[in-house]
Order: C-alpha cells, then structure tokens, then sequence
C-alpha cells in the first residue's frame, strides 16, 4: 500500500510539472506581452522594464526562472491589480470556494447515493422513469441556466413572501450557501445518481446477496448492509472527476452568484487577461485537481478491501 | 431457468392425463393417418438475414426516446441550414427603437414626421413662486388635455394653472384608473407654478395609459386632474427609413416581427438563434469529429503496432488525459488568442481538439487490441489478408459501432464547452453569435427582459438533450454487450 501510495504521489508530482511547463508554452504563445500596452513607451523604458522583469532572458531561464518560483510556491503577481500577488488572491478567495465547493460535494454525493438508491430499489417504474429523465435534464441543462433560473425564482418568491428567504446572491452566512451549492452540484449529483444506479442494479443480483436472503435477514438490513455498502464503493472512484467538475464549475456559479470566490477571480483574469494571474492559477488548479484525484484514490484503496490486490500487481 | 423447468413439467403432466383419459385417441383407426406432403415441410421458418447495422437501426426505430431526439436533432439542422432562407431579417441589424422587446407580431404604425419641437406652455398670468403660505390650501391643477396626437413617439400634456402652486408632479400609471390611493408613477417633476406643460417620451408602448398631474408646493395637493389616452404606435421617419428607404411620412408602414423577441440592441433574436446555431453546432459537430480521426489513428496505430511506440504513444495519452480539461480550454483559449476581426471560432476548434483525442484514442487501441488477437482476424490473417485488409475489412468496421456512440456523446459535451466558454466570455468574439455568448448577453437582463435569456439556454440544453438521449439510445443498439443483458 505504502508502495502503491508513493508511485501515486511521484506520478501526481510529474504531472503537475507537465502541467506547469504547458501552461507556461501556452502563455508565451501568446501574441505580444504584458509590456506592450494602450500607451507607447520609449525603447529604454521598455528595455528596463524588461529586465526587471526578466523578459530579455531566453526562454529557457525564464523558464528555469519559472520553476524555480512555483516549486518555493510563489505564484507571481497581478499585472492588473496594484499590489496583489497570485498568492494573496489564493489565500483570501480559495478558502470561499473550497466552503462552496465542499458543501456541494456533500450534497451531490448524498443526494446522487439517495437518488440512485430509490430508483435502483423501487418496484414502480414511475419514479425510476422519471428521476432518470430528471437525470438526463440536469446532465444536459448547463449550471449557468439553473443558476440564472433558480435565481429568477428565488427573487420572485422572496417578493411573495415579503422577505428575504434565501439571498440570490453575494457571500455572507450559511444562507447564502444554498442556493449556489445546490446549482454547482447539481450537475454531479445527476452523474453520481445514474452510477449508484447501475452499481445498485449490478449487486442485486450477486450470490451474497441471494446468501443473505436465505439466511432470512430483513429486507431492510440486506439493503443497508448488503447492497448499500457494496454499491457505494464505485461512486468514491469517481469523486476525483466529480471534484474537478465542481471546482471549474464553480467558475460560473460564482460569477453568477457574484460569491468572491477563488473561480470568480479566475474568469475575470480570463476576461483582463491577467497573464501571470491566469498563469498562477492554472497551475494552482491543475496542482489542486491532481492531488484531489489521488487523495481519492488513496482513499478508495483503504476503504475497499479488493483494491488491495490489484494495487500490489499494478 | 427455474420458471422453463416448471413449465416444461406441467405440460409433461398434462400429457399423460389426456393419454390415459382422452376418448377420442382410443378410438383412433389406421384410416386417420395419412402421409403428410412434402410441400409441409419445405415451408422453413425463416427471416431475411439482418446486416450489424439494419439490427442497429431496427432497435433504435424502437427506442421512443432516440427517435424523437433524432427528429429534434433533424429539426435543429433544418433550423440552421434552412432557416435564414425562410426567415429573412438581418441578424446584424440593430433597431435602436425596439430594444429588448418581448415576443411580437408583425404591427402596423404610423411614419411620423420629423416632430416639431416642443413648446413648454408657460403662463404669464400666475407667478413661478407664489408665497408658501397657500400650501395648504392647495387645488388640484384643472383640466388636464392632451395636445396633438398621443403616440408612442410622444404624449404632450397641458393643464391650467393651479392658484398658489410653486410646481407640478406628473404621474403616469398603466393600470386602472388613478385613485386617492394610486396615481401611477411619478415621472416628472415640474419647477414653476407657471409651467404648465410637458412632453412625455419615455418607454411608451402602444397601450392605455392614465396620467395624472397633481399641483405642489412644498407638500403636493391631494387632488389631481387625471386624463386616460390610448396610444396609437408611430415610428419616426429617419428610424422608419432605416428599415424602408422610402419610407414617408404620414403613411402607415409594417414593422416585422420579432416571434422571439429582440434583444438589447435591438436585433431579432430568431435570426441570431439561426446564426448563433450555426457556430454552436459547427464547433459541436467538427471538433469531436476532428478529436475522434485524431484518436483513432493514434489508438489505431498504437494498438496495431504494439511495443515501444504503443508505450510512448499511451503515456502522452495519459498526459494529456491528466490536464484538467475545462481550465485548459480557457488556457488555450487564451494563448491561441483571436485577433481583431476574427471570430475565435478555429482558436476554439484547435483547443478542443488537443485536448479531447485522448478519450477515442484509448477507446480505439483497446478495440484494435482486443480485435486484433480475435479468431476471426488470425484466420483472415492465415490466409495471408495484408494489414491495410485487416484494418479495413475487419478491425475498423468492427470498431465502428463503438466509435459512433462515443462521437455521439462526443457532440454534446463540446456544445456544452462551447456554451461554458461563451458564457465566461471566452468563446467566440462578440459581432459573431453563439448560444452560449447570447446567454452570457441575456443574462445582465434576465430579470427584466428574461426572453433574452431563456431562448438561447433553451436551445442549448434541447440540443445537449436530444444528443445525450440519441447516444443513449444507439448505445443500446449498437453495443453487442448491451443486449445480452436485455
């Protein structure tokens, strides 16, 4: 296991450097740089500028230059905002996001074993029937629409009501949480419902199970200790994905939500093209996915007895 | 299994009763049999052999949901292809006087004049500033009148003069009649108890109004003059010519219609749709159709030749596979850039499809390699087939069925990336429209003006829909493995 582990972790630290040295040939694709601005400078000033900031250096110090400040992890500073650099913008916003992002995490993942649970389970046709169709909707409806139309709805019965029941936006309590924890997961909460579904479909079947019911225990306890259990293990293998479609979803959610949150401050980089912000932050995300991913799998191998096995051949 | 055993004893049982029962067998003679013809028995039970893909083709005919999602799909190509052919207004075209209208009907109106300008009335027979000790004994102003025609270009007001007024509020109210309670809202205020006019301009529709003025000073008074107008829709003749350059005044022209409305500058949002569609489904349908030639002759390749260039060519599929793929899509979408004047849309294209081979990549060399080592491919072999014959006669018409469903999914998901993108702004440049940049457009107003918004989401998840659901449904069709299960 422990061997099993280290691999992980030395792959998830060769990708992320892949990650890096993408990200920084993708930057210095871009046509011009930070220098060239609305106004004209004169050559000297240019020159200067450009060896403050090691711009006259080949490609592959600044390169050099690059890694070595990412592996100190220091992220670069904002070319658009005074005074900020990438960490700060990380340290004040991320905490925000990782609140969001974990509080539809949660939700996603109970509602879609919930969801799952009930259509893998019902005898009527109707609810299978129709949380499948649900399913389908939400995987196909993109999170700005739920965003943007569960925020008209909320004003308006906000309206109704007099008061405030739910704000639709800004960042403050728990109450501002809901609504965009329930939008951002909700697209996941969909996958993980068909999964725990098929996974539910397949145990039904199995021979301890069959064991189970002949050995007379109750519906409900073969349910909860037979089938549950064993169907959940295939959902954690993909909470990993799940992660990373919560965390990039989040660039939308927030921006609609208008929660200042990590994701947020990522678009309108995009949107200012912030270089070294967009820079910063991409290898920050990449980092960050790559070792969610890994944290999971890690996890999944110590929950789930079997894995041991194929992790020792693999 | 269980339930044939138990079928099968019952009839065995059943049989024996009538042997031992059944009169009518006893009294059975030689007489009764005769040989049966031979015409019986050629007739063979029989059905026309089916091809993989008339099979294919058959159970999806009998998946409903497919089927409609085929035909919404069909739709969608027939909205895009055909529709600027028979809708016919200028996607471009901003009609400054129509902004962010709702859904309308083709409306006839009036072509006014260039207006003459308005001539405030100002009475020289009360003062502006009366002392304030008549506040309260404030009139209402009497007779409120209106001047000239009321059209939605303009409603001009007057009334007389109220004694001791220092001003005067105007309230405009698209309900019932104003009340003590209700007078509308209040849209100007008037400084000067000698000005008694006052031309009102804004946001009029063609619809009942009521408008009310009340005299003030300091305090307002509690009576009012009111008077209801209906407005008659007029257009001015330089906005008019825009649309028809021989447009005169005092005729009545026809403005088009706008079915889904307009929005906020003014353009017809049907139109753009068509031309939005256009963009969305390109990106939709070229980049994973470039993605999967990519991938399959990557797979193909690695899968076929085996060995060091399938190790090397499946460790840069892994690498690639580990970007995060949405936050590398705005990467790239940033360093392919798009210079001034060009749409974004090929930046968009080259992005997605260096980031999305490595899924048909893998799906094709685990196809080819469980192919390849088949009986049927090492007979064929033996019998000395050249590999272009294998590849083309066996592995790829084999692998083809696997290849569609996973484009079909394919589709969706870059519609979905394409609309993500747009909508963060990062997608194709603004004078170009895609669904997902009219969304990130309709929703600044989507609280107001919500048509602005809904229809292109609409069409957007429609699409994402119909393609999820078509791929679900050929994947039950064409996955051999599927249907063992059924």
């Amino acid at each position: 296991m422990l061997k099993y582990i280290l691999t992980r972790l030395l792959s998830g630290i060769l990708t992320v450097y892949f990650i890096a040295t993408v990200t920084f040939a993708a930057m210095h694709l871009v046509p011009g740089d930070p220098i060239t601005g609305n106004k004209a400078t004169s050559p000297e000033i240019r020159a200067n500028l450009e060896r403050k900031y090691g711009l006259d250096r080949p490609v592959l110090v600044q390169y050099g230059i690059y890694l070595k400040n990412m592996v100190n992890g220091d992220f670069g500073i904002s070319f658009t905002q005074q005074n900020r650099s990438v960490n700060d913008i990380i340290r004040s916003h991320f905490p925000i996001s990782a609140t969001l992002g974990i509080a539809s995490i949660l939700f996603a993942t109970f509602g879609g074993i919930f969801f799952g649970a009930l259509t893998g389970i019902s005898r009527k046709k109707i609810y299978d029937r129709s949380i499948m169709f649900g399913v389908i909707l939400a995987i196909s409806v993109p999170s700005f629409v739920f965003a943007a139309v569960s925020q008209f709805f909320m004003t308006e019965l906000n309206q109704k009501a007099g008061t405030t029941l739910l704000p639709v936006g800004g960042w403050g309590g728990l109450s501002h949480m809901i609504l965009p924890a329930i939008v951002l997961g909700l697209g996941t909460l969909a996958f993980l419902t068909r999964l725990m579904r098929s996974s539910l479909l397949e145990v039904v079947n199995q021979d301890y199970i069959r064991t189970a019911r002949a050995k007379g225990l109750s519906p409900t306890r073969i349910f909860f200790s037979h089938q549950l259990r064993n169907a959940v293990l295939p959902v954690i293998t993909v909470l990993g994905p799940a992660i990373a479609a919560i965390t990039t979803g989040g660039f939308v959610v927030e921006s609609v939500f208008a929660i200042p949150g990590l994701g947020r401050y990522f678009v309108q980089a995009v949107q200012q093209l912030d270089y070294t912000v967009i820079m910063g932050l991409t290898v920050f995300y990449g980092a960050f996915l790559v070792f969610m991913v890994i944290t999971v799998d890690i996890a999944y191998g110590l929950i789930d007895p079997r894995i041991k096995v194929s992790a020792r051949s693999a | 299994m269980l339930k044939s055993t138990t079928a099968h004893s019952e009839t065995n049982s059943r049989f024996q009763k009538t042997m031992e029962v059944d009169p009518l067998i006893q009294d059975l003679t030689l007489q009764d049999f005769f040989q049966a013809s031979r015409e019986v028995s050629k007739q063979k039970i029989s059905r026309p052999s089916l091809s993989y893909w008339k099979d294919a083709w058959l159970r999806l005919q009998r998946n409903r949901q497919a089927i409609t999602s085929l035909g919404i799909i069909a739709g969608l190509t027939v909205f895009t292809l055909a529709g600027p052919l028979a809708w016919r207004l200028d996607p471009a075209f901003q009609d400054l006087t129509r902004i962010s209208e709702p859904p309308t009907f083709a409306k006839s109106v009036l072509v006014l004049g260039e207006p003459e300008p308005f001539q405030e009335l100002v009475s020289s027979e009360v003062p502006a500033t009366p002392q304030l000790d008549a506040a309260a004994t404030l009139k209402a102003p009497g007779l409120l009148q209106i001047t000239g025609n009321p059209t939605t270009q303009s409603v001009r007001l007057q009334w007389s003069p109220s004694e001791g007024a220092s001003g005067y509020v105007v309230y405009r109210s698209e309900e019932g009649p104003p009340g003590e309670d209700y007078l509308g809202v209040p849209i100007a205020e008037i400084e000067g108890g000698n000005r008694l006019s006052y031309e009102d301009r804004f946001n009029l529709e063609a619809r009942r109004y009521h408008y009310a003025v009340t005299a003030k000073n300091g305090a307002e008074s509690a009576g009012f003059s009111a008077i209801e107008t209906t407005l008659a829709p007029a257009i001015r003749v330089a906005d008019a010519r825009k649309l028809t350059p021989d447009a005169e005044p005092g005729t009545r022209m026809t403005l088009p219609a706008h079915p889904l409305g307009t929005d906020y500058l003014g353009r017809d949002l049907l139109a753009r749709l068509m031309e939005g569609a256009r963009v969305s489904l390109f990106i939709g349908f070229v980049a994973p159709l470039l993605a999967m030639m990519i991938g399959i002759l990557i797979g193909g390749v690695s899968g076929f030749a085996g060995g060091k260039v399938d190790h090397w060519l499946m460790r840069m599929t892994d690498f690639v596979l580990a970007l995060p793929f949405l936050l590398f899509m705005i990467l790239f979408k940033v360093a392919f850039g798009a210079g001034a004047g060009e749409s974004g849309i090929s930046a968009m294209l080259l992005a997605m499809v260096i980031l999305s081979w490595t899924g048909s990549a893998r799906l094709v060399r685990g196809q080819v390699l469980q192919l390849r080592d088949s009986e049927f491919v090492q007979a064929s072999r033996l019998l000395g087939a050249s590999w272009v014959y294998l590849l083309l006669r066996h592995l790829l018409p084999n692998t083809m069925g696997v290849i569609l469903v996973s484009l079909t999914f394919a589709i969706p998901s870059a519609i979905f990336t394409e609309a993500f993108l747009s909508f963060i702004g990062m997608g194709v440049a603004p004078p170009t429209p895609s669904w997902g940049s009219m969304c990130n457009d309709g929703i600044q107003t989507f609280l107001t003006h919500p048509h602005e918004f809904l229809f292109p989401a609409l069409f957007i998840s429609m699409a994402v829909l119909a393609f999820n659901l078509l791929g679900d449904g050929l994947r039950d069709a064409l996955d051999p493995k599927m249907r063992s299960v059924q």
